[in-house]
């Protein structure tokens, strides 16, 4: 299989996550959108750590990387979830764009 | 084209697909269920690349627990169920943007490694466990220790606060209810004779 592949892959869904992080207003969204780029982080991880493997470099290193990316990962959704059940307690919206008191 | 390349091409135009239908899907329910088909394309690809212990660490923690947390933050905010105009009006600018990048990333992608082929070889979960828990002794100690005080922020960011947020129903009748505390708090503690215990004595 080429490099290119996974690499092209984890790019699209990095962009992808741009896009939602950039255009959703819903915050749970925002998250599931961090999360999508988040998998494409950790799918380059893998992807050149086989082929730093290949050089003899490090042994394992990008896979040992993406489980920590991951552990962080599902930590960040528990308090992201938990700010944004705060913001909803609070203001009773779940709107990022109403989420403005330190925007000026 | 081998029979892998073909299998990571169906993987990625699933993933692919799936990812754009979760950041262009007006119901957030659906939303999150195509979240779940990317995610599982995306350990579809880790076992393609031969690392099956992180494919089946990203079904169990992502498809298993984010989802649901997601699924449940969906359903504790009380999001609009139905189809609602979910995007700000940024929408042209933002597409515009992440094609941009998209292009951008996928020319300089092909350019360096357009022909490198990737050395494939199924890695066993011995080898992973052996330098996790000897190499990477200490940041895996660390981690654990991250995903306590993680849990424990979660926890006290989301717990209701006394007399914040909307009262609940029937909190005043609960609150006549409620036991006060019992004195044999006051005599565990050393030094403090409590009027109880002078009885006992």
């Amino acid at each position: 299989m080429q490099a290119a592949f996974p690499l092209v892959f984890a790019a699209l869904l990095f962009c992808v996550g741009v896009f939602g992080v950039l255009s959703r207003r819903n915050a749970v969204l925002v998250l599931m959108s961090v999360e999508l780029m988040l998998a494409a982080v950790t799918i380059n991880l893998v992807t050149f750590g086989l082929l730093a493997a290949d050089r003899g470099d490090v042994v394992l290193t990008g896979q040992i990387f993406a489980l920590f990316v991951l552990a962080i990962g599902a930590a960040e959704v528990g308090v992201g979830l938990a700010i944004i059940l705060l913001l909803y307690r609070n203001r009773a919206t779940v709107n990022i764009d109403d989420a403005d008191l330190m925007k000026y | 084209m081998t029979v892998i390349d073909v299998v990571m091409l169906a993987v990625a135009v699933l993933g692919g697909a799936s990812a754009i239908l979760v950041v262009v899907s007006r119901n957030v329910v659906h939303a999150a269920l195509y979240l779940v088909v990317a995610l599982i394309s995306v350990a579809g690809t880790f076992l393609l690349l031969g690392a099956e212990f992180l494919a089946w660490t990203q079904v169990l923690v992502y498809v298993g627990a984010v989802i649901v947390l997601i699924l449940f933050g969906l359903m504790l905010t009380r999001a609009p169920l139905g189809p609602m105009p979910q995007d700000n009006d940024h929408t042209r600018l933002a597409a515009a943007l992440s094609v941009a990048l998209f292009g951008f990333l996928a020319v300089l992608i092909m350019q360096a490694f357009g022909d490198t082929a990737l050395p494939l070889s199924v890695t066993p979960t011995a080898a992973i466990g052996e330098i996790l828990y000897v190499h990477w002794a200490f940041p895996f100690m660390v981690l654990g220790f991250f995903l306590t005080v993680a849990l424990v922020g979660a926890i006290v960011l989301a717990r209701r606060e006394e007399g914040e947020g909307p009262e609940p129903l029937f909190d005043a009748e609960m609150d006549s209810e409620r036991p006060t505390p019992a004195p044999t708090d006051v005599s565990t503690t050393p030094g403090v004779t409590s009027p109880s215990q002078e009885i006992r004595t």
